[in-house]
């Protein structure tokens, strides 16, 4: 049996030992603690450093609010977590705990000397102002060192093996918080015949009543749970313990963090570490409890000093004594709770110091009709002790305030009850306002968010009784009825009453003295005084200034206290100081929750083309485009990136290529307005364009701006095969779903997506025919028969296909278009045939390479957004005569007419073998005037095989009026000289594409 | 994560099968070559941008692929209405609600 533990009660299992292990001591418990409650039964405190001073600090709290028993839990083969709340890690045999923040060890830290530094030079806001010189110091030097000294657990620097599930789930009736107003609550709606889930973030339902003495309808409270429980699970009600809660968004969309196996010694194999529940309800009802507050007063952070509640739940729930000799600082008849039952477990109670002037009340009572010594008003001005409280020193507190003589009680352990304040965070973020109780200074919600119900204490319904009320009656109203019975009546409770907000009196120098606000920030009254003084009035300022509130815990057990002080210092009510945003998530969830199975290949979809799996056998290097995966390049052994695609280059020119273009977006638009539809959408004439016939097409947005391009070919009278760029078909399919929807209702025409459905292969060179030609069956092939921009209905291999004479290359070239289930069977046709003829598969790199030495642009690359068709050379392609298109207006605003406008031209660099870098600014003067505009800047750029020399499009203002001018374009290494020539810099005739 | 109801599926569906699609009402003028300059600038580029219900176009894209029309409030982020596109835009003085939020 451990030294603190009780021979017998609470709700662990004391026939089985689990072993664990903190820092270097192997020590036990039993199912059922937690690491806190475990650490707590071996006599430990000391859990952690603090954040900035590296104080020793010790288990504040027994639940999601505790401040300092942070740490790291390692489960091996890379499960590591640190952060976690001792209060709230299940124990399990063999569970490996680590404290956090010191060095060497826990109990000799040498970042302590941060507690005896000089006054002020760690206050609030320090890093503003002690850190300042020299210039760029900070950077460099400051800012590494500080975080290094400052600072939680460390990241995990393994991938997580752990995997995470994701589910929906959907309710009449949410209930968050599984205590009496809860458990209330899911019962009247259970009872109603709603569905409903009820969500607890602990391992067990039940919250206070777990660790409470009074009796509820004649029971013990802890029977009262599980006859309530297991009604409620009779009645098909969705139990979730461990599910946090975490953030309440728009229309009752809750989330809900599950800890799955984290509890498991042994978790099964394919059971997910944790889930994420995204829960859809009707009404929510919010039971989440109150949160105690501490007490500010002069080094009120030992280990030893705890929240009066939490070692009331370690007495009564784990069989726990926190300490052997107890003083109780009792701002809340909590304090006089916890005593009494501290007392019956077996600790002594030196004192219960009350320092309310209206302490004497139905608490106080309690605590002398049970032999304790109550003393008040009065207060604690001190204590000592360096890795555990050992003493406090004990002052009456006047009338005027001040403090008299002090007495030195000997202790080791030290109960603070400042009062509850509702966890009013979730009812926060579902855009809950709150309103300030002054007379209990603490917040409530205020008025009613519709779909939510705040019960028990977290509607600030204090006690058990209130509580079971107040859940029944908000079950009720979620369910749409009225609670149907009475609540159950509750015996022997004593009611929290009472609260201290912000610093208690104490005597002294407060230069001198630490009293501690924000125990994990290590901020100090004197800090939130300071921030004051020194001009910041919001509290969301203070809060920033001084870090009161940041972190873990968000100020949980801080945020009352702080705000007290501030609206003190500044002379104003608390009301009108304000309050700290509440935002999700209410604890700290994991990446690993919200990712999912969102990871590795799982992140992203991924689009492969029909050949894809030839390519890779082909060793072809591919690169992202969209989802697509495109091939680059196929790099024969030996070869670079840029050799193959050289390679791959001069076969289009002097053979043919095979060219994977299935990625290209496909549309088919049809009916019997089709071709006055891409009329009103694209700039260019359709109503002209024969069936078998196709046409390079430009589409503007409404401002005007080319926003896409491609071949669109026209099968019959009232259907056409659009094509888009890789990257834009969504976009335009949606563009024109607009326009068809929206716009032009008078047209009878239907859009269909056909991306997917064929398989794109270019064939491309002064081959290509001879390679195509004997596996095409329907069609004739010949120049006079099929001339550039053709499109025909045949077969190819076999296959049924739509076969275009087209070319982005600028050689005489076809796109075999055929359904995707046969594109790799024709693509390996092709491959073969083409064989006797040098064909040869090219990727992305040689068709860049290839369409800019022939001046082609890409949609996106030479256009972003802000460019015109005349921009781009391409003016001729507004389509004459036509009165109306998308974009035609905004052409001749008086902008898009500026005789300035940014033209595409090609750049020839002096040195034919210096590459410009793409993006790179164009320049009139070699060294550009600091402050002077550049002209434009490179587009594209690559070394072309061909020409044996490298070229490049770039965008210059008034560019066609600087033919044969020389310009610059700045690079690392030195300015380049460029001569500004036509963007074409091969076949300028296009006689190649009419072989 | 808002639900939207899709005034042809007579559904609630989550806001991910959806997509914004700016102000709505805003008409295409039927002769564009007729419309001044400043006008035309107007059309492209001003909208409203209230605090309080605004009328918008949405598309059920990810479930039956039409346009229509929702009146959400700005502040509250709440959807007020949902309307066929083609049908004239509800009065939105009587819609304003007392604004929840902070």
């Amino acid at each position: 049996m451990s030294v603190a533990r009780t021979p017998d009660g609470g709700r662990i299992d004391r026939s089985q030992v689990l072993r664990f292990r903190f820092d270097d001591s192997n020590l036990t418990g039993h199912p059922g603690d937690t690491l806190a409650s475990a650490l707590l039964a071996n006599g430990i405190h000391l859990a952690g450093r603090s954040f900035k001073y590296h104080r020793p600090r010790g288990i504040l709290a027994a639940g999601a609010e505790e401040p300092n028993a942070l740490v790291t839990i390692s489960r091996g083969g890379g499960r590591v977590t640190p952060n976690l709340r001792a209060t709230q890690v299940e124990l399990y045999e063999g569970l490996v705990a680590t404290s956090q923040n010191h060095w060497p060890s826990l109990r000799y830290d040498a970042g302590a000397i941060n507690d005896a530094l000089p006054d002020g030079l760690l206050s609030a806001g320090f890093y503003y102002k002690t850190f300042m010189a020299p210039a760029g110091a900070w950077a460099g030097l400051y800012e590494p060192l500080i975080r290094r000294a400052a600072g939680l657990g460390e990241a995990p620097t393994q991938p997580d093996p752990d995997h995470y599930a994701h589910r929906y789930a959907f309710c009449d009736v949410l209930v968050v918080g599984a205590g009496a107003a809860g458990l209330a609550a899911a019962l009247a709606a259970a009872r109603a015949g709603r569905r409903v889930i009820l969500a607890d973030e602990q391992a067990e339902l039940g919250g206070g009543l777990l660790a409470e003495t009074a009796l509820v309808d004649g029971i013990a409270a802890a029977d009262w749970v599980a006859q309530t429980v297991a009604e409620l699970s009779a009645a098909g009600v969705t139990l979730l313990p461990r599910a946090q809660a975490f953030g309440v968004y728009l229309q009752n969309f809750v989330g809900l963090a599950e800890r799955v196996t984290d509890h498991q010694m042994v978790p099964h194999p394919k059971a997910p570490r944790e889930r994420l529940w995204k829960v859809r309800a009707g009404q929510v009802v919010l039971a989440t409890g109150a949160i105690e507050q501490p007490l500010v007063f002069p080094d009120n952070d030992r280990p030893g000093i705890m929240l009066a509640g939490a070692a009331r739940s370690y007495a009564l729930r784990w069989g726990v004594r926190p300490g052997t000799r107890a003083v109780v600082l009792a701002a809340c008849d909590s304090g006089h709770a916890a005593a009494i039952d501290l007392a019956q477990a077996g600790v002594s109670i030196v004192a219960i110091v009350d320092p309310r002037a209206d302490g004497d009340g139905a608490g106080a009572a309690a605590s002398r009709a049970a032999g304790l010594t109550v003393r008040g008003p009065a207060v604690i001005t001190g204590t000592s002790g360096r890795l555990r409280v050992n003493a406090v020193t004990v002052a009456p507190l006047r009338p005027d305030g001040g403090t008299g003589p002090a007495e030195t009680l000997a202790c080791d352990l030290v109960l603070m009850a400042g009062g509850f304040v509702p966890a009013v965070h979730l009812f926060s973020q579902a855009r809950g306002t709150l309103r300030f109780d002054a007379e209990r200074a603490l917040y409530v919600p205020g008025d009613p968010v519709p779909g939510i119900h705040t019960a028990g204490a977290c509607n600030g319904a204090f006690g058990i009784a209130a509580a079971l009320a107040d859940g029944f009656t908000a079950g009720a109203a979620a369910a749409g009825t009225v609670a149907a019975e009475p609540a159950p009546a509750v015996t022997g409770e004593i009611v929290p009453r009472g609260s201290w907000r912000g610093a208690l009196p104490h005597g002294r120098d407060p230069r001198r003295v630490k009293a501690f606000v924000d125990f994990q920030n290590d901020v100090t009254a004197r800090d939130i005084g300071l921030a004051v003084q020194e001009g910041f009035r919001s509290i969301e300022h203070v809060k920033r200034y001084t870090t009161t509130g940041m972190a873990t815990d968000q100020g949980k057990t801080s945020n009352m206290n702080g705000l007290a002080i501030a609206a003190a210092a500044l002379g104003r009510p608390v009301p009108e100081v304000g309050l700290t945003t509440f935002r999700p998530p209410y604890t700290p969830v994991t990446f690993g929750t919200l990712a999912g199975p969102s990871r590795g290949p799982l992140f992203d979809p991924v689009r492969e083309t029909p050949a894809h799996a030839w390519a890779q056998a082909q060793g072809a290097v591919f690169e992202d485009v969209g989802a697509w995966k495109r091939a680059r390049a196929f790099p024969h052994a030996g070869e670079d990136l840029h050799a193959a695609a050289a390679r791959e280059c001069r076969a289009v020119r002097d053979a043919a290529g095979l060219f994977d273009a299935s990625t290209l977006g496909k549309i088919e638009v049809c009916g019997p307005d089709a071709a006055t539809f891409l009329e009103r959408l694209y700039t260019n004439s359709w109503a002209s364009l024969a069936p078998g016939r196709c046409r390079y097409g430009l589409m503007l947005s409404e401002a005007g701006f080319v926003m896409d391009d491609g071949v669109v070919g026209r099968l019959a009278p009232d259907r056409f095969h659009v094509t888009t760029t890789t990257g834009g078909a969504a976009r335009v399919l949606a563009h024109m779903e607009d326009y068809l929807q929206t716009e032009f209702t008078d047209l009878t025409v239907w859009l269909t997506s056909t991306t997917e459905q064929w398989a794109v292969i270019a064939v491309q060179g002064p081959r290509a025919r001879d390679v195509l030609a004997p596996l095409v069956a329907g069609t004739d092939l010949s120049e006079a028969a099929m001339p550039h921009m053709s499109v025909r209905t045949c077969h190819v291999a076999g296959v049924p296909a739509r076969l275009f004479r087209v070319s982005f290359t600028g050689e005489l070239g076809f796109e075999v278009n055929v359904p995707a289930g046969h594109g790799l069977a024709v693509w390996e046709a092709l491959h073969a045939a083409g064989q006797a003829f040098g064909l040869t598969p090219y990727g992305t790199d040689a068709m860049h390479v290839l369409r800019a030495e022939k001046g082609y642009v890409i949609v996106g690359q030479e256009t972003d957004g802000t460019v015109t068709p005349d921009d781009l050379g391409l003016g001729r392609m507004i389509g004459r005569g036509k009165a109306d298109f998308v974009g035609r207006r905004s052409l001749s605003r008086p902008d898009m007419l500026r005789p300035d406008r940014k033209q595409l031209v090609g750049l020839l660099t002096e040195d034919p073998h210096a590459l410009l870098q793409e993006g790179a600014q164009v320049t009139a003067q070699a060294t550009p005037v600091r402050g002077t505009a550049a002209l434009g800047h490179v587009t594209s750029s690559y070394a072309s095989p061909t020409l044996d020399r490298s070229i490049a499009l770039a965008l210059v203002a008034n560019g066609r009026a600087r033919m044969g001018k020389t310009l610059y374009v700045p690079m690392p290494g030195g300015a380049q000289a460029v001569t500004v020539v036509a963007p074409v810099f091969l076949d300028p005739g296009g006689s190649r594409l009419h072989g | 994560m808002l639900l939207i109801r899709c005034p042809y599926c007579r559904a609630d569906r989550p806001e991910i099968e959806f997509r914004h699609g700016g102000q709505a009402h805003v008409a295409r003028p039927t002769d564009p070559s007729a419309v001044s300059d400043a006008d035309w600038a107007a059309f492209l580029y001003f909208r409203d941008n209230p605090r309080g219900p605004i009328a918008e176009r949405w598309r059920h894209t990810h479930g039956c692929g039409r346009f229509f029309n929702a009146v959400r409030h700005t502040v509250t982020d709440t959807i007020l209405a949902t309307y066929p596109a083609g049908e004239p835009m509800p009065d939105l003085t009587a819609m304003t609600r007392p604004e929840g939020g902070r």
